[in-house]
């Protein structure tokens, strides 16, 4: 059982792109080398901007709403996990329906394995593995009460897909208007700083 | 004589680089630890705390240690995959020789008396000194401080001198010079107090990523932040103010503040009249430093230099921190100078959350630069020619000054000695100047003079292929001892496992080797790091690092203990300068005036484009180590042009288009990659690789006078699009080897670019 007290919040303002989290996810005993954790560049012509993505476990969970097997749940404490191996038939039907890309259905294993919050760890008091290691807190684990006096960014936990209302377990850290972002070195150069 | 027994290709199949992409016995394989193994990260200056798991002689993974106060279980990808340099093919696990086929395995019996052989005719043909040592400062303190015992007192040389030479040098030359002491300021935890923070000069998101949460901690307290770079890196993103000056222009923008500081009246007398000498000067100097002037020489705009200041100025609280971005220029040490300078004139240093560093890059950095492996430098952080400082050496070394060498060559210069056929011999550890060296085909000629040159290293790097003999070295996790941090915190180094075959401690081969020289006496106690330590201990005592009442087992009880530390009661200094104390014999710090010059190379009709050099994240320095680590290669397996689009366009090329560059020196063909993050005016390459694709075959051997580092930040090329044909063969190879560790697969389904 994870406690409720700790959040997780995705601040990407903070990602650096340095993908310690894909690393370290993969070196999970039960991911065997396979990374749950997507990390994207945005554009790089454009932009350093990267977004990493662990699983928003929903409140109510697409992938297990689309699940035709009845393969993958959610526990009382708000976890989405991995599908469960006897039953997932790795018809990627999860893979497709979540609105954040989440799972993946391993080619060679049929089967969907997903971010699941470390519940090894976290359910014995420790944080997530991406969380742990992220240098630079974009990936956050702390007490909910706290987060909103430690960082300028906002949590979000509804979002709309479509016409779809989703509401998630993990916040996304919305960032503070007033933090500028600087894109192109040349329009600094030209006055545009 | 030195060339490289077969050819390139033949030497990669045999040595490597090839991946490791999973623990040992796969990842199918019980990995449940025996042990975990407290101790720190084998890579960058920040030296992050880690447990690695250990099964069976092996370490088989990691373990987050969040007790450790500096990084609370934060690691960046290197250190997550650090484990598997462990383990690996390429792992040199018994000495070689050269032999007319290649290199041949031999016993270490053989390799130890052909090697002390060598050492001997050599120093008897041609004297002491053509015999020179080249060192490193990803050692520990314990191995640094033997290197230069043994260089001096081993082989008799004066000629040793260590790769920090291609980092922080001009840093510390700087802070000697103003503070009488060359060490990080602050704790980073007065980083996060501060009210602006000043980067200049370092891409912290990717060369010390954990020090990335420090500020943005601050910022979110409020902090300002201010960076300089030529490019927006990921900190720069969000910045308050980003600076993208012109590669070479850091004096003139330092001046520049200064002169608006000075302007505006925000210079804090009461701290400069109790606790400076020489501020008249550094203003009389930066007189005609307008923003106006400062703008022509920077490429930045007027309006931007004055917020600078401004921000700067208006300021409670601050901290400035520089990495090589600075430093890697022919006026590196008066760029460190121009910094220090904005520091001491607003009086913020030496109290809490007002701070000043240099982030070391190399693992041991800081403490590698202490302990005397440098060409002119004696333990403590002494004065090779300052004769009570050789006094109290020799007696702790119970040699006569007449046995203790003088001053000798700098790194670069060993290399241009060795080219001039002064050098005839080289023992390297630590090192690979093949790569990391500018101009690289020069060095590759040096290598091919020398009549006999020894190497120590656990893997066969680009420059150890070049030796007569290898001996194989220990890893990191095979060795145990100390370094000191890049916030001058000195901490334990753990042994987690033993080394493989004949593979032993760079120390024990060290001691073995002067043992065979006949210098038994200077050398026989050394039976353990800590043996080696204790006497470091003594040796450091009375100078400024120095590290007397610093023992393995207050290390452990602490946490790290901060240097000088003077007794076995000293709780040691996190916080240098406390009370306005500068090292100087006069108690004060000095500002020293910094004249313009423009950079070694300037743009013209010619070679119109500036080039810069730096680091990515997924790789560490020359990449003996890093380009060997599967999910690291997998994600940056090979350099590229950085290029903006504007500039692109001007010359037809497209993301992906192949591009050669050519400087004075040399020129490559590589990817081009299209970003607006840098100046239209300016491309960057990360420098990790070797051969075809080394940065270095571009960049100068133009070394700053006074700390003698080369002008890696600032070279000057042409570039023209080309076919992609004729992208080098190694380049092809790297991208096979990212999509093996991508899929597990050996073969490219189609061809990349």
């Amino acid at each position: 059982m994870v406690s409720d007290e700790h959040g997780f919040f995705i601040d990407p303002q903070r990602c650096i792109g340095c993908r310690a989290c894909v690393g370290a996810c993969a070196e999970c005993g039960t991911h065997k080398g396979r990374p749950m954790i997507h990390l994207d560049d945005m554009d790089r012509m454009d932009s350093p901007q990267t977004v990493p993505t662990v699983c928003m476990h929903c409140e109510d969970p697409i992938c297990a709403q689309v699940c035709p097997a009845d393969a993958i749940k959610r526990t009382d404490d708000g976890v989405v996990h991995s599908s469960q191996k006897p039953r997932c038939i790795g018809c990627e039907n999860c893979e497709l329906a979540c609105p954040f890309g989440v799972p993946i259905v391993f080619s060679g294993m049929e089967q969907m394995l997903k971010c699941d919050l470390c519940y090894d760890r976290t359910s014995e008091g420790l944080k997530p593995m991406c969380a742990t290691v992220c240098p630079s807190q974009a990936l956050l684990y702390v007490p909910k009460h706290q987060v909103l006096g430690m960082r300028r960014s906002k949590p979000v936990r509804e979002f709309l897909v479509g016409a779809l209302k989703v509401k998630t377990r993990t916040a996304v850290m919305v960032p503070d208007p007033d933090i500028p972002l600087h894109l192109d070195a040349a329009s600094l150069i030209e006055g545009g700083f | 004589m030195s060339a490289t027994p077969k050819s390139l290709a033949e030497l990669r199949d045999l040595y490597g680089p090839h991946l490791n992409l999973a623990p040992p016995g796969g990842w199918d394989a019980d990995l449940e630890p025996d042990k975990l193994v407290k101790t720190h990260c084998c890579f960058c200056g920040q030296q992050c705390g880690i447990q690695l798991k250990v099964k069976d002689n092996h370490v088989v993974g990691f373990e987050p240690w969040t007790d450790f106060p500096f990084n609370e279980g934060k690691l960046c990808p290197k250190g997550v995959k650090r484990y598997l340099q462990g383990n690996h093919p390429d792992r040199l696990t018994s000495a070689l020789m050269r032999t007319e086929h290649g290199f041949a395995e031999v016993d270490w019996e053989a390799a130890m008396a052909h090697t002390v052989n060598e050492i001997e005719r050599i120093q008897a043909q041609y004297g002491k000194d053509a015999f020179a040592m080249l060192s490193g400062v990803s050692l520990t303190n314990e191995k640094s401080y033997l290197a230069g015992k043994f260089a001096r007192l081993g082989l008799g040389t004066k000629n040793l001198d260590y790769n920090g030479r291609l980092c922080m040098v001009s840093a510390g030359v700087g802070n000697k010079k103003a503070f009488g002491v060359d060490r990080a300021a602050n704790a980073w935890v007065d980083i996060v107090g501060a009210d602006v923070i000043w980067v200049t000069g370092a891409n912290v998101a990717e060369c010390a990523p954990i020090t990335t949460d420090y500020i943005w901690r601050a910022r979110d307290q409020g902090a300002k932040l201010i960076v300089v770079d030529p490019r927006i890196t990921p900190l720069a993103r969000t910045a308050d103010l980003v600076l993208p000056l012109k590669p070479g222009s850091d004096c003139a923008l330092t001046n520049g503040v200064l002169h608006l500081l000075h302007k505006w009246d925000f210079i804090d007398w009461k701290f400069i009249n109790a606790h400076t000498t020489g501020i008249e000067a550094a203003i009389e100097e930066v007189r005609d430093c307008t923003p106006e002037w400062t703008s022509r020489l920077t490429g930045l705009p007027v309006a931007a230099i004055e917020k600078a200041a401004r921000m700067w100025g208006e300021a409670s609280t601050s901290f400035l921190l520089h990495a090589r971005g600075i430093e890697h220029q022919s006026k590196g040490v008066e760029n460190v100078l121009g910094c220090i300078n904005m520091v001491l004139a607003t009086g913020r240093i030496g109290r809490p959350n007002c701070g000043y560093a240099t982030i070391t890059g190399q693992g041991n950095g800081q403490g590698g630069r202490e302990h005397g492996h440098k060409c002119d430098q004696l333990p403590g952080n002494r004065d090779i020619e300052n004769p009570e400082h050789r006094k109290y050496i020799c007696e702790v070394w119970n040699c006569t000054d007449e046995e203790l060498p003088h001053k000798g060559l700098t790194a670069q210069e060993i290399m241009n000695a060795i080219h001039a056929g002064e050098i005839k011999g080289l023992l390297s550890l630590c090192f690979n100047p093949l790569v990391s060296l500018p101009d690289t085909e020069f060095t590759r000629e040096a290598l091919n003079k020398l009549e006999f040159y020894v190497n120590l290293d656990f893997f066969l790097s680009e420059t150890a292929q070049h030796a007569d003999v290898v001996l194989p070295a220990a890893l990191h996790e095979e060795d145990e001892g100390t370094t000191t941090s890049t916030e001058g915190r000195v901490i334990r180094i753990n042994k987690a496992v033993e080394p493989p075959g004949d593979a032993r401690p760079d120390w024990e081969i060290l001691v073995e080797i002067a043992q065979r020289l006949g210098k038994e006496k200077w050398f026989g106690h050394f039976t353990s790091p800590e043996a080696i330590f204790n006497e470091l201990r003594v040796a450091s005592k009375g100078g400024t690092a120095d590290y007397f009442g610093i023992t393995y087992q207050k290390i452990e009880q602490n946490m790290g203990v901060f240097w000088p530390c003077p007794s076995l009661d000293h709780p040691g200094t996190p916080r240098l300068f406390e009370g306005g104390k500068f090292f100087h014999p006069d108690g004060k710090a000095k500002f020293i005036p910094t004249s313009w010059r423009p950079p070694m190379e300037v743009v013209d009709d010619e070679f119109p484009v500036w080039l810069t050099t730096g680091r990515v994240v997924f790789q560490y320095l020359s990449g003996t180590q890093t380009r060997r680590i599967g999910f690291l290669v997998e994600q940056c397996p090979h350099p590229y042009l950085e290029i903006h689009p504007r500039l692109a366009a001007a010359h037809g090329i497209e993301e992906g288009d192949a591009v050669e560059i050519t400087s004075r020196r040399g020129a490559l063909v590589l990817p081009a990659r299209l970003v607006k993050t840098i100046r239209p005016d300016t491309v960057f390459i990360p420098y990790h690789w070797p051969g075809e694709l080394s940065a270095n075959r571009l960049t100068a051997r133009h070394l700053d006078p006074l700390s003698k580092i080369p002008e890696f930040k600032v070279s000057c090329v042409r570039i023209a699009k080309t076919a992609k044909d004729r992208f080098p063969a190694e380049l092809a190879e790297l991208q096979r080897m990212a999509f093996e560790a991508r899929t597990d697969q050996a073969d490219l389904p189609e061809q990349v670019f």
